[in-house]
């Protein structure tokens, strides 16, 4: 909905860039790897890497991430779709780590 | 001027029952509008773009001579996008594609590309939305997300709608949300299903076997108990009136259109218990209108290339990802979209080393690499158009404030005028 919100503000508002910058995470995940919410986590994959703040979220399952569609998330997927047209965009593999501990 | 009964083009579902009130040219009060909706019309003025060559201020003419030089020169040329505008202008986007020789695709390919490809298989028994607000007493929402991505549909149709024979609204119906995480349609469930990534598929066939009447040796399946797994197949069967949506979740993950084909495959093999239907929840507000235009224009929805002479279909070949990632197009015209906000970084950077031209009313992450930027007057609230919802249905959209550029349509056509006149 947020991503929604700011998509009418422009991809350059800061609501857009601060709402697709972002990771969330399970919240016993982030509590083992000492991480608070809004701290900085890489992420990469063999596509690319990128730089992002993480938030809890008692949504996920340990060992999933959620991140809202958008440029940093297209760092992360590859562009091989298998002769479907479209890439692997979900359920992807990923490595994680925590750049800062808290904010 | 309050004008009643406007229609919302943001997501699939064009609410069509928007009042706008317009004071001085200006959209200045909104009722009966969702939180997107409201940002969407209230917004309308912000980060709108400018006629652009090279980076420099032009007049709009110039930006149609300079689209026309760069699409007479090219030699495969790529148009892409479409879902965020009105079918008269998806057409022109066609018959352009067709003139000079390109490949044509829709934000469809990333979006639900391999549920037509599912649907090309194994068929859909599919219903009006009408249809779910009159008698679904059974929704089941698979791998989609309606309460943040179309956040009137469960209200208008699907949850808690009051209909013909569901009087009492969500008390008449029971709603059951599979996903991977816990979203806020989860929260508005009765049951909630909690799938492991890259499982639906596993899971879909597990609910087709379990409705052959066959035993499962296993005590689970994609983290879903099998004793769940029963629960819903029965459910499914004694329901009176059936509905699944499904959305990203099954599309975009391994398996892609073979999830797809097991969900409408599961969706068929229920009509033989009881009347059971199904509904991809289509996102912008006329994706679905890019797939009937171009099936009614070429035989073929998405992916098609004319470099024949005549329409050739091919996921995979002629799919927008696939022939930026192969950098095989030595031009793009981008119709209302974003490519460089939502396609792979590796496919859509190239945009950057082509001549890249960008029709679309507001400023986007493409329009600040594009060679040539031309603003257009915004489908669904300074020009009018044919749109469909997710449901197939055609819905005229309005025009409420007037805008200082023509719409896409009227671009395309001069366009296309030129094109015409540089070829002789």
């Amino acid at each position: 909905m947020k991503q929604g919100l700011a998509l009418q503000l422009g991809k350059d508002s800061p609501e857009y860039t601060d709402e697709v910058s972002m990771v969330e995470m399970n919240k016993e995940n982030m509590e083992q790897m000492g991480l608070q919410d809004g701290g900085q986590v890489q992420l990469r994959t063999e596509h690319g890497e990128v730089t992002v703040r993480c938030r809890s979220s008692t949504a996920l399952p340990q060992g999933v991430l959620f991140m809202p569609y958008g440029p940093p998330a297209n760092t992360l997927i590859g562009p091989d779709t298998g002769s479907t047209g479209m890439p692997d965009s979900k359920g992807i593999e990923v490595e994680l780590v925590s750049r800062t501990k808290s904010q | 001027m309050r004008i009643e009964n406007v229609v919302c083009a943001f997501c699939g579902s064009l609410c069509d029952d928007i009042e706008v009130t317009v004071e001085d040219g200006q959209i200045v009060k909104l009722a009966k509008a969702c939180a997107i909706a409201r940002s969407l019309f209230m917004n309308y003025r912000k980060n709108l773009a400018k006629p652009m060559v090279g980076g420099r201020e032009v007049s709009l003419e110039v930006c149609i001579e300079e689209t026309v030089s760069i699409l007479a020169q090219a030699r495969y040329p790529l148009i892409y996008g479409l879902s965020s505008t009105t079918c008269e202008a998806q057409r022109k986007a066609i018959e352009l594609a067709e003139l000079v020789g390109g490949s044509i695709d829709s934000t469809s390919s990333v979006c639900h590309g391999p549920t037509t490809l599912a649907l090309q298989v194994v068929g859909e028994v599919t219903c009006t939305l009408g249809e779910i607000k009159n008698r679904a007493d059974l929704v089941v929402f698979w791998g989609c997300n309606p309460a943040d991505s179309h956040s009137a549909h469960m209200a208008r149709y699907s949850v808690s709608a009051r209909g013909y024979f569901t009087p009492n609204g969500r008390r008449d119906r029971t709603i059951v949300v599979v996903d991977v995480r816990h979203t806020p349609t989860a929260r508005a469930a009765d049951i909630f299903l909690q799938v492991k990534p890259n499982q639906d598929y596993e899971c879909l066939s597990a609910l087709r076997t379990i409705l052959k009447g066959e035993k499962l040796d296993a005590d689970e399946v994609g983290g879903l108990p099998i004793g769940a797994l029963v629960e819903l197949a029965e459910r499914m069967k004694k329901c009176r009136f059936g509905i699944l949506f499904f959305g990203m979740g099954l599309t975009m993950t391994k398996g892609k259109y073979l999830n797809t084909s097991a969900a409408l495959s599961l969706v068929r093999d229920l009509n033989r218990f009881t009347k059971f239907t199904a509904m991809p929840m289509r996102g912008h507000f006329n994706v679905a209108g890019s797939d009937a235009t171009l099936t009614w224009q070429t035989g073929y929805p998405y992916a098609v290339n004319f470099s024949r002479g005549y329409p050739q279909y091919n996921p995979g070949e002629f799919s927008a990802v696939d022939i930026l990632a192969r950098r095989e197009a030595d031009a793009a015209l981008i119709l209302a979209s974003d490519p460089m906000a939502s396609l792979p970084y590796h496919a859509s950077h190239y945009l950057e080393e082509i001549p890249t031209i960008v029709i679309d009313p507001k400023r986007s992450m493409t329009t600040k690499v594009a060679k040539v930027v031309i603003p257009t007057a915004m489908a669904g609230i300074s020009a009018e158009g044919t749109a469909y919802r997710m449901d197939n249905i055609p819905i005229r959209l309005r025009k409420v404030v007037d805008s200082p550029y023509p719409s896409d349509k009227e671009v395309l056509d001069k366009i296309i005028e030129g094109v015409k006149q540089c070829s002789g």
